[in-house]
């Protein structure tokens, strides 16, 4: 017993410490940093398409690297590849399971994955030779829902899962190469940073964590968040980090200060923040809220410049084109809608 | 069995903890400077902010002119 203690004891020390060494470099704030800075005018995006074909809710979706596909996610128990100038639909793949809660596509446009309740990420060959999409792989060792997929190739994938871990898997073996364990709450999203050596993921012990995929580590811990940390994805160039929480609130933290930046929120929304993405420049934060609506903030300001409303139920699930010239959303109405 | 399990994760934690706090940092300062400064060195390559010319947007159905 006398151990246990002792480890208490440095566990809060350790916690003092890191909270007193982000204050040491807390010389400043981004509020002030940006007083200068004027707010960005009011952002008005129309809907320019609508894709119409699936017949249930709409859990995710995710840009090719292309910026015209897209894959989007449903529990009518398919995924569909769209061509989101002309609408088509490229692919509509039958998943063995429709309890879907995730879906991602690989940044070479050669494979799509998925996942939920079924606790596997299903890898699917878009490339086959005969024209046929199948299933190539499917990574099982979670005991949790899969909450969360991203490629890093078309060897590797990382996963995020209701049994508290995240996971990088090698595609070709189906087996996993390291569990990023820590999170003390289901692992909710992950997005992965743009030189592809780090993750983050945001869980529902309201942590945000950021990972070396090489080192198999943990490196920061972000809190702060009142709730589960629903959506989280990198700012654009990235050295911070933006979460999305049921407290109705975003945050952003800065990775190299180790601290909370900034918080987005207005005493007028109430309904948790269910997904997001930054704009290709960084300046305007996407958030997709519970309430069907979208808000557009400026991240440097932390002030609301527009919304997007346009959908009959909840916003699942957003993403912005790598070239930024477009918004998707994917919806509980089952349509996506892309606005720009 | 639970106490071995207990100090076990206590000591990861502890582990993990020591991770976190030997981190480098910079000043918040300079966090905020190099954020607003990417913001607007790319402000302009920014569709959704700056707006997309209709000519541009390959999502905006063109309407043909019609000569009468």
């Amino acid at each position: 017993m006398g151990e246990m203690e002792e480890l208490r004891k440095e566990m809060e020390n350790l916690k003092d410490q890191i909270t007193a060494a982000r204050k040491t470099f807390q010389d400043s704030t981004l509020q002030e940093a940006a007083a200068g800075v004027t707010v960005v005018g009011r952002v008005q995006l129309k809907t320019r398409k609508t894709l119409r074909g699936h017949l249930a809710k709409i859990y995710a979706m995710h840009w090719g690297t292309d910026s015209t596909l897209c894959v989007s996610a449903s529990q009518d128990g398919k995924l569909i590849v769209w061509d989101t100038i002309t609408t088509n639909k490229v692919n509509a793949i039958p998943l063995k399971s429709s309890w879907v809660m995730t879906c991602a596509y690989a940044p070479s446009g050669n494979l799509v994955a998925c996942g939920g309740l079924d606790n596997m990420c299903s890898i699917y060959n878009l490339k086959g030779k005969d024209g046929n999409v199948k299933v190539m792989r499917e990574l099982a060792a979670h005991t949790g829902y899969l909450s969360c997929c991203r490629f890093l190739s078309d060897t590797e994938i990382i996963t995020s899962s209701g049994d508290c871990t995240c996971v990088l898997w090698d595609i070709e073996t189906g087996t996993q190469k390291t569990v990023f364990a820590g999170h003390q709450g289901d692992a909710m999203s992950l997005g992965v940073s743009p030189d592809f050596k780090f993750f983050i993921s945001g869980a529902c012990d309201f942590t945000a964590k950021l990972w070396d995929i090489r080192e198999a580590e943990c490196r920061q811990t972000f809190g702060g968040h009142e709730s589960d940390i629903n959506a989280i994805g990198f700012f654009p160039n990235g050295n911070a980090v933006i979460t999305g929480s049921d407290d109705a609130t975003c945050k952003l933290y800065d990775l190299r200060a180790d601290q909370e930046l900034l918080t987005y929120q207005d005493s007028s929304i109430m309904c948790g923040v269910t997904s997001l993405a930054p704009s290709k420049s960084g300046r305007l934060l996407l958030a997709g809220h519970d309430d069907f609506n979208v808000n557009i903030w400026d991240m440097l300001k932390a002030e609301r410049v527009g919304v997007l409303a346009g959908h009959d139920n909840r916003v699942s699930c957003i993403g912005v084109s790598t070239d930024g010239m477009a918004c998707c959303t994917g919806s509980w109405d089952s349509f996506l809608k892309i606005w720009n | 069995m639970s106490t071995t399990n207990n100090i076990a994760q206590a000591r990861k934690l502890v582990e993990q903890l020591r991770i976190e706090a030997g981190i480098e940092r910079i000043k918040v300062s300079k966090a905020a400077a190099d954020l607003m400064s990417y913001c607007e060195q790319h402000a302009r390559a920014d569709p959704l902010l700056v707006g997309v010319p209709t000519s541009d947007n390959p999502f905006k159905d063109k309407k043909p002119c019609i000569i009468l």
